[in-house]
């Protein structure tokens, strides 16, 4: 049997399958295979738009709280990632950028995913709120669910708006941190929430654009593949013109200062070059440039924020 | 089952246990600094 033969609408007999074809041949799993059901490039990126949202909140935190606070966040994301791939093991096993993953190389069996998944999760949101405060540790628990049940079980499979319900997972980090020091949340953080949440769709269609062959062997109805590359392009553009004011919005409300305000408007004016360029095209070049820019773009404009906090220099 | 692949995973299992022994053992560091962080209960 065919791994294809295994997809359905995260079907149990097309798990099933799975665990039957990959049980036999599972070995021990190396410590590092646990690693990688925590997605840590993902991880990373979280860890950093948390950390953001914590140095910017008003008010201190103890150390050794902020960095506990962190590492939920980490451990949250990370076992989400986890469950992630438990469910979407059929997927994985189809797709090339995911096929090396533990669960399809036979390395971790399924239900042993999602027992790891599911305690970290739980463990993230226990001590998140035992040690720092509920108002955090219900944010991380809102991520956690929102991630699993919302995008991973809901709309994945279901429908090409997929990642741009889905993406809110991604952008609940700065609101923890920010809620991790303060208890509760304000404008600031809501903006960096809406600018992850506006981002998160060009950067991901982006990656579909070249990868579409991938997602339609999967199954997976990513726009490319239900709409077409011309409307995913004019899609890019679209989504691309609405997240440059939201990223200015801080500047222009009075939340951060002139250095972010200036720099993001270059950024944002490179972003929707290429978002032009995407749009014009027919090729890939340009939609491999907007991925591997959109990291960059983010990354940038959050460590803007924390320089501007550092320097002294934000509203 | 072969004597390499035996041999294999009897390794896989001890850095398996080797980790599992770092993480408890820095869980309880952890906890051990919570506790003092919010038994001072001062801000930083």
């Amino acid at each position: 049997m065919s791994d294809a033969s295994f997809i359905g609408q995260g079907s149990e007999a097309g798990h099933a399958g799975l665990d039957a074809a990959y049980a036999v041949r599972a070995a021990e799993a190396h410590p590092s295979d646990y690693l990688a059901l925590l997605k840590p490039r993902v991880m990373s990126l979280v860890v950093f738009t948390g950390l953001v949202g914590m140095v910017l909140a008003p008010g201190d935190l103890h150390p050794t709280l902020a960095i506990t606070a962190l590492l939920c966040i980490a451990i949250g994301a990370g076992a989400s990632g986890a469950i992630n791939m438990w469910y979407d093991a059929d997927i994985d096993a189809v797709m090339a950028r995911t096929q090396g993953r533990p669960i399809p190389q036979g390395r971790i069996s399924r239900d042993q995913a999602l027992g790891f998944g599911t305690v970290l999760s739980v463990a993230s949101v226990l001590v998140m709120g035992l040690a720092v405060n509920w108002v955090a540790a219900a944010i991380l628990a809102l991520t956690i669910g929102f991630y699993i049940f919302i995008y991973t079980m809901w709309l994945k499979r279901r429908t090409p708006q997929n990642i741009v319900i889905g993406g809110a997972a991604g952008a609940f980090p700065p609101m923890i941190g920010w809620a991790a020091v303060t208890g509760d949340l304000s404008l600031l953080p809501l903006l960096l929430f809406a600018i992850i949440f506006m981002w998160t769709p060009p950067h991901f269609w982006a990656l579909a654009l070249y990868r579409s062959d991938d997602y339609a062997r999967a199954g997976v109805p990513m726009l490319p593949v239900v709409a077409g590359d011309r409307e995913t392009r004019r899609q890019i553009l679209i989504y691309s013109l609405l997240l440059v004011p939201i990223t200015l919005s801080p500047w222009a409300l009075g939340l951060a200062g002139p250095l972010y305000g200036g720099v993001t408007a270059a950024l944002g004016a490179i972003f929707l070059a290429l978002a032009v360029r995407i749009w014009r095209g027919n090729d890939e070049r340009p939609a491999k440039h907007m991925f591997a820019y959109s990291i960059l773009y983010l990354f940038l404009l959050f460590a803007l924020l924390l320089a501007e906090r550092g320097l002294g220099w934000g509203a | 089952m072969s004597a390499m692949t035996q041999q294999d995973e009897q390794k896989r299992r001890r850095a398996r246990n080797i980790a599992l022994a770092v993480v408890l053992f820095a869980l309880v560091i952890l906890f051990y600094f919570i506790t003092i962080a919010k038994m001072t209960g001062r801000a930083a």
